[in-house]
């Protein structure tokens, strides 16, 4: 899932795709994306008319349902700034899979040319804008998920970076790192019980590391493992990496 | 045991596809026993991999190339590979379906008068279901890779391409040898091995016919390479005086240098060995130039679905080395196990290749490609970098487009009209809200009760970030 043929960037103005898991539940995951675009200088346009990348219908299956969706995606973000999001699985939908389920259609290079311009937050902060530390301050020790749509991407070591250079901010190892939350989309619907199953390893293996907040770059990952958390009785600390970034500049976590 | 604790299963009444009902129902054991040996195997291939080579990623995009370069000039290659084979002195079979195989290797059989067959451990004999056929005419057909011997005895199927019981522990290993007879029941690994040794021994030599596969075979020269651990293979070959190899048609290589690369691969993905203990190379039957071995030695080249896959947008599936590596590493497979995929090949390979092969059943088997969270672990250990996630995808649009029923996916269409049209979607996010106030078990959504079952939903917040920021720009 390799997103190298990118858009040089250029002038300091981003298109911000808020995605419909902040749109519909995390809005202070965008608000905190907003936050960290503006304290580096970035301009944030918000195009009004943003839904949904169109990726739980790929993954689904119903191609044709999912393209109408992109078909809207790349209508809405028209023009040539960068497309920033704040999770590098919508930014696969839309470098990878969108390309994937268009390949035979005829505007396949419009498609092309949005992937090239999205970028994940990380990824943008860390490649696009090449600002590799963080000022402020985070008194935590955190675990960090990598989030398996950024395998093959400049994304989770972006992400690191930045927490890395976080005053007071301690990262964790936790066991079988690699292996996946088990949300997976559709997946964590129609295979419900082994969807639960890998959550719960994956819960098992964070706790045992002892982070104060558990933080990832995607809210979808977090949703379903903070969902599992909080219906065991032991709920965890769950954080965007955009709100871990923007709250050092705060100076600290906030309830 | 640590690290094993499942999550509340759901009442079986709600819809889920049939894998993850298997899953539900496997047993706490099985599961151990499969999480504990996969993941000990990932873990040190890993070590293995990036301990050795500079850059393994480069190593596997070159094998990946090598292999896509055969499967795509197989027109060429096939009849150079017969023409060398010939001129080693071997017998070249073609068979384009299942039962074409078998009958072909009944033929050579029964053209020696030879009732008495020995195997090496190859899938695409459990593909074509050779020993039952055999079996069925009279044949005795003798499974000799201990993994494939238990599973032959308990009338059970491999749940691994490359450690076919998996799902056993040593316990029930040495119930089954007690009940064939096999000596008093003692599950030390070392005993069931040495009796397992001991009665094979004997089979090898009253053995007419060797049977084995082939993991590569060169078009330069005609070689059939066999990689094993246990040195069945060699016996299979020691002692009877005709072998039949059983071979896929994507197991073609252009060049014997090529097998530098990919032998390199294949130990240390499968089994994390720099080589396995046996690498045989098989140059043709007993010659002058080559004195031991069998004096009579076939070739059964096998299509049985592959050109098809070939023909497909799923072909790259046909590079795969059956190594085994994307199984080891799968959460779905770790949580599930093999039998779950009820087909010869488990697994993510087995999600794509098994539907494909099936032909006009793929329905059947349409679910396959579902049981995935799409993690992409599968590509990241692929010695021949398939890009597994993108074919599963690919196979769910086919099994989408054909109607195929798929139980507990939600359907798209309305979701696709609300997220192409803002107005509709801007009213959602605000008429969402409404499930903050109705108890969950009220909403009639499968995909919510599906979620709702084992996890919280967070609250609803739509609109939110949209208020905040007009509030923030007027500001």
């Amino acid at each position: 899932m390799l997103n190298s043929e990118r858009s040089p960037i250029t002038g300091k103005r981003v298109q911000l795709m808020a995605t419909c898991l902040c749109d519909a539940f995390y809005d202070d995951v965008a608000a905190a994306t907003v936050e960290v675009l503006e304290h580096l200088g970035v301009e944030v346009g918000f195009p009004e008319s943003q839904t949904c990348c169109g990726q739980p219908a790929f993954n689904g299956g119903d191609w044709a349902a999912s393209r109408k969706v992109v078909r809207h995606t790349v209508r809405t973000f028209a023009g040539d700034e960068p497309v920033v999001v704040p999770s590098g699985s919508c930014a696969a939908m839309l470098f990878h899979g969108a390309v994937l389920e268009f390949e035979r259609e005829r505007d396949l290079p419009e498609v092309e040319a949005l992937g090239r311009r999205t970028w994940e937050l990380a990824d943008f902060i860390v490649n696009g804008l090449g600002v590799s530390s963080w000022e402020g301050r985070f008194e935590a020790t955190v675990a960090f998920h990598r989030s398996c749509h950024s395998r093959g991407t400049a994304s989770g070591e972006a992400a690191l970076t930045l927490l890395r250079s976080v005053p007071g901010l301690r990262i964790v190892e936790f066991g079988e790192g690699e292996q996946c939350c088990g949300f997976g989309g559709t997946f964590s619907v129609s295979f419900p019980n082994i969807s639960a199953a890998m959550g719960t390893l994956k819960l098992e293996h964070v706790r045992a590391a002892l982070p104060d907040v558990f933080v990832s770059a995607d809210m979808s990952c977090l949703m379903h493992l903070g969902g599992l958390a909080a219906r065991e009785g032991k709920p965890i600390r769950i954080r965007h990496l955009a709100q871990v970034l923007r709250d050092a500049l705060k100076g600290g976590i906030r309830e | 045991m640590p690290f094993l604790a499942s999550a509340p299963a759901l009442p079986s009444a709600m819809p889920s596809q049939p894998i993850d009902q298997f899953a539900r129902e496997l047993s706490p054991e099985t599961r151990a026993s499969v999480y504990q040996s996969t993941k000990t195997t990932h873990e040190k291939r890993t070590k293995l991999l990036f301990d050795q080579f500079a850059d393994p990623n480069r190593l596997r995009t070159l094998a990946g190339e090598i292999k896509q370069h055969a499967i795509e000039n197989l027109d060429t290659l096939l009849p150079q590979v017969e023409a060398r084979l010939t001129g080693n002195g071997a017998k070249v079979h073609w068979a384009s379906t299942a039962q074409g195989a078998c009958e072909a290797v009944l033929r050579i059989m029964q053209a020696r008068g030879a009732t008495k067959l020995v195997k090496a451990k190859t899938m695409v004999s459990e593909e074509i279901e050779l020993a039952h056929f055999l079996e069925g005419h009279g044949i005795e057909a003798l499974e000799t890779d201990l993994g494939e011997f238990i599973v032959q005895i308990d009338h059970d199927h491999p749940s691994h391409i490359v450690r076919p019981i998996i799902h056993k522990n040593r316990r029930e290993i040495a119930r089954s040898f007690e009940r064939e007879g096999l000596g008093a029941y003692d599950d030390d690994p070392g005993t069931i091995t040495r009796r397992a040794r001991h009665y094979l021994r004997h089979k090898y030599l009253a053995a007419d016919v060797g049977l084995t596969g082939a993991n590569f075979v060169s078009a330069e020269s005609g070689r059939i390479v066999l990689v094993t651990n246990e040195g069945n293979s060699r016996f299979c070959l020691a002692a009877t005086k005709c072998h039949i190899a059983l071979v896929g048609i994507e197991k073609i290589v252009p060049r014997d240098r090529d097998l530098a690369v990919l032998l390199n691969l294949l130990g240390r993905s499968g089994t994390a060995q720099e080589l396995t203990v046996y690498t045989e190379f098989i140059g043709g039957p007993k010659s002058a130039a080559q004195p031991d071995g069998p004096e009579e030695m076939h070739v059964i080249f096998v299509d049985n679905g592959r050109t098809e896959v070939l023909a497909s947008e799923c072909r790259e599936i046909l590079r795969c080395i059956r190594c085994g590596a994307c199984l080891n590493v799968c959460p779905v497979y770790r949580q599930a196990s093999g039998h779950a995929y009820r087909s010869v090949y488990p697994g993510p390979v087995g999600a794509v290749l098994s539907p494909l092969l099936a032909g006009e059943r793929f329905p059947q088997l349409a679910d396959l490609p579902k049981a995935s969270s799409l993690c992409g672990a599968c590509n990241e250990v692929c010695p021949v970098n398939i890009p597994i996630p993108d074919l599963l995808l690919r196979l769910r649009q086919r099994a989408k487009e054909e109607n195929v029923p798929s139980p507990g996916t939600p359907p798209m269409g309305a979701w696709a009209l609300l997220a192409s049209q803002p107005t509709a979607w801007r009213a959602a996010l605000a008429g969402g809200r409404l499930m903050n106030h109705v108890p969950t078990k009220l909403i009639p959504v499968p995909a919510l009760q599906a979620w709702a079952a084992q996890r919280e939903l967070p609250a609803w917040r739509g609109g939110e970030f949209r208020k905040w920021l007009r509030q923030r720009r007027s500001r």
